[in-house]
């Protein structure tokens, strides 16, 4: 103990703490309105877009859901798409996995438009590129909680501090995911487009992005997968969805909720994940490269 | 400026360092510092030193080196992808090098198209997309760039591959693409950077023989790199030899298969087939004597005896070949006392043009005792190759005999 005591007189104490408090309150005391008028506006499409999707009957989006997954996919993910959503229709859990569903697509959304050029920056810059490193580690590994409470603080109870929490937390893959597949193109390609007189805008658009896409989609659909593994969290801030049925079983220890809403929250994963993967599957360049591997 | 001939393309000492301190390594090496030393220095690498050449409209200029003799470098400066570290390029009058990178791209859009070794197709684009490459960031209207893209591949022989994709084509076939894409580009430069090396020997040859075939009816400024030597020799109009970042020679094959200009090139000469470069033209001899057409029996058996000539060639007053007469029957026909050689003459002799190479021409010797006659398009006799002649230029490099070597400076004069 003398020990600690003595290193703490040598190193001055640093209120990390005190600082981003102070920082939350600024915020706070000088810019709420605008932090009220964006949780109004995420909280307003969330309701539009989960309303839309409630819209229609249970048994309808069945069978839209199984059919995106047949023309995606095939006929045996047309499936398994079937069952499991019939599952969840059985299981009671149809409006709250709608609710999950918009959550997810709209954190994915904005995740993507943000992440996307990020990594594109990133690609083209080593600078930017080390910058972004350590925050992503931050986004990656803070425990949600620690962003959680300012994010409650700014944007009040409901689904829109949830849905920050979560795309903080899903992003950073599509942001290392976008840079890599660019940084990953082929210098020729770029190389025949600069010999051609494209300019850079242009190499971006046809050469680089299209010949990325495979990956960055695959970060895409990593960012989903992380957005999925937000929801209980998100329902603590009240985001609602399967998430809140899941921290339910939680708080009353009712084992047979907590088995069935968790079993919902896979089977929608499952669903999003083969999708997006035959997403990128499809894109002409992974065509391309299966054609070539197995020549 | 000194006023000089208008060549297309024209480098004027060139030097590409790569490293920190290029700038400060430029200065040594062109007050003579050597290329290691100064590599070893400053921590840089010279890969291209003092490099000046000139390209001629319609020329097939090729710049052969092996790897790390900088001929990539120096490709990538024509066109503007690399900077130099010092010198200039010129597209005809407009230095390239002083261009911003607005018109930097105007002239690649406009003047330089380019062909790469790997062949950089774009693997997400049809075949016919990817033809029309140019033409698209030209912003050329769609039915124009199809129709364009559709004649040069027409051009490279692959029609009806329209709407494949690359990885459906065989090497030989994509490069017939990256060819067709920078044939429809419409520039009147074209680089090309190892574009047949990573080709089959069989197809490569193929693909020569194609470029040999197209040059003839497109007449492209064309450089041309390879590390292939016999490649080089096929295709140049004149070749510059680099080293260690140095051109060390340009000349054309013949040039340089005859008086290589150090002991690098001349190491290089041993691995060339002679006989595929060298022609008639550079081999041939002037005939001892040639029979005048009117000639009687006697008169030509008299100039055969004079010069110890067991076969002569005849000609008609305009210089042109009729055929050969042979001394025996030449000796018969004056023992008869015949008044014309004229049915004496036999026509069915070898006869070659002069850029026939000795390769072409070795088969007919075998076969028959006359010498080949070369003649020009109007069959005029320009001289005659004797089977000797052939041998002792084909053993130049085995440090035999030379031969009488003032024929070889004699073809060097008429293309002075």
């Amino acid at each position: 103990m003398p020990e600690l005591h003595a290193q703490a007189d040598v190193i001055p104490e640093i209120p990390v703490g005190a600082a981003v408090e102070r920082l939350v309150d600024w915020l706070y005391d000088n810019f709420l309105p605008f932090f009220e008028f964006l949780s109004w506006l995420g909280t307003s499409i969330y309701e539009l877009c989960s309303s839309a999707l409630l819209y229609l009957p249970a048994l309808v989006m069945v069978g839209l859901l199984t059919a995106l997954g047949w023309w995606l996919r095939g006929w045996k993910f047309a499936i398994y798409a079937f069952l499991g959503t019939t599952l969840i229709i059985s299981m009671g859990f149809w409006q709250h996995a709608m609710q999950t569903l918009t959550l997810i697509l709209l954190a994915t959304v904005l995740a993507t438009v943000a992440s996307v050029p990020l990594g594109i920056l990133a690609a083209y810059s080593d600078g930017i590129s080390r910058l972004l490193r350590p925050l992503l580690d931050f986004m990656q590994t803070t425990p949600p909680f620690v962003y959680l409470v300012p994010a409650l603080a700014l944007f009040g109870i409901g689904v829109f501090p949830g849905m920050v929490a979560t795309v903080i937390f899903a992003m950073p893959p599509g942001v290392r995911l976008t840079e890599l597949g660019i940084r990953r193109v082929d210098p020729e390609m770029v190389e025949a487009g600069e010999a051609f007189g494209a300019p850079q805008w242009q190499i971006l658009t046809r050469i680089q992005i299209p010949l990325a896409l495979p990956t960055v989609l695959a970060g895409i659909n990593q960012v989903i997968m992380l957005a999925l593994s937000m929801v209980v969290i998100a329902a603590l801030v009240g985001a609602g969805g399967l998430g809140e049925d899941v921290y339910r079983s939680i708080t009353t220890t009712n084992i047979g909720l907590g088995a069935a809403s968790g079993l919902a929250v896979v089977l929608l994963a499952i669903y999003l994940d083969r999708l997006t993967q035959s997403l990128g599957d499809r894109s002409a360049v992974a065509t391309a490269q299966r054609a070539t591997e197995t020549a | 400026m000194t006023v000089r001939n208008v060549s297309t393309l024209r480098a004027e000492n060139l030097y590409k360092v790569f490293g920190h301190r290029s700038n400060e390594a430029v200065r040594r090496l062109k007050a003579g510092a050597d290329r290691a030393e100064v590599s070893e220095d400053l921590k840089v690498t010279p890969a291209l030193i003092d490099a000046s050449f000139d390209v001629n409209p319609g020329e097939l200029f090729v710049v052969m080196g092996l790897s790390g003799s900088g001929k990539s470098t120096l490709i990538r400066m024509l066109n503007g992808l690399l900077l130099p570290s010092a010198g200039k390029v010129f597209v005809e009058d407009q230095e390239l090098t002083a261009l911003g990178d607005r018109q930097l791209r105007q002239l690649r859009r406009d003047r330089v198209s380019m062909v790469f070794q790997h062949f950089a197709l774009f693997p997400h684009r049809s075949v016919l997309d990817n033809a029309a490459y140019a033409l698209e960031v030209r912003k050329v209207g769609k039915r124009d760039r199809i129709e364009k893209a559709r004649r040069a591949l027409e051009m490279v022989g692959l029609s009806g591959w329209d709407n494949s994709f690359p990885f459906q084509l065989s090497g030989g076939m994509r490069q017939r693409v990256g060819l067709a894409r920078a044939l429809a580009a419409e520039t009147d430069i074209l680089l090309m950077d190892e574009a047949f090396s990573a080709l089959d020997p069989l197809i490569r040859r193929q693909m020569q023989d194609q470029l040999i075939g197209l040059q003839h009816s497109l007449h492209k400024t064309i450089v041309f790199i390879t590390h292939d030597l016999n490649e080089a020799m096929k295709l140049g109009d004149r070749i510059a030899i680099l080293q260690a970042g140095r051109i060390v020679q340009i000349g054309t094959a013949e040039d340089i298969l005859n008086t290589p200009a150090n002991d690098y090139v001349a190491q290089f000469m041993q691995d060339v087939d002679r006989s595929r470069v060298l022609t008639a033209d550079a081999v041939k001899e002037k005939p001892p004597a040639t029979i005048p057409l009117g000639s009687d029996p006697r008169e030509t058996l008299q100039i055969m005896v004079d010069h110890q000539l067991s076969t002569a060639l005849v000609t008609d007053d305009g210089q042109r070949l009729a055929g050969a007469v042979l001394d025996e029957e030449v000796a018969a026909a004056a023992k008869r006392e015949d008044d014309s050689i004229e049915s004496l003459i036999h026509t069915d002799i070898p006869k070659t043009t002069r850029d026939a190479v000795i390769a072409e021409i070795l088969v007919p010797t075998d076969e028959s005792a006359l010498p080949i006659a070369v003649v020009d398009d109007d069959d005029r006799l320009l001289g005659i190759v004797p089977r000797t002649r052939l041998l002792a230029a084909l053993g130049r490099h085995y440090g035999g005999d030379t031969g009488p070597s003032d024929h070889f400076d004699a073809a060097e004069a008429d293309r002075a």
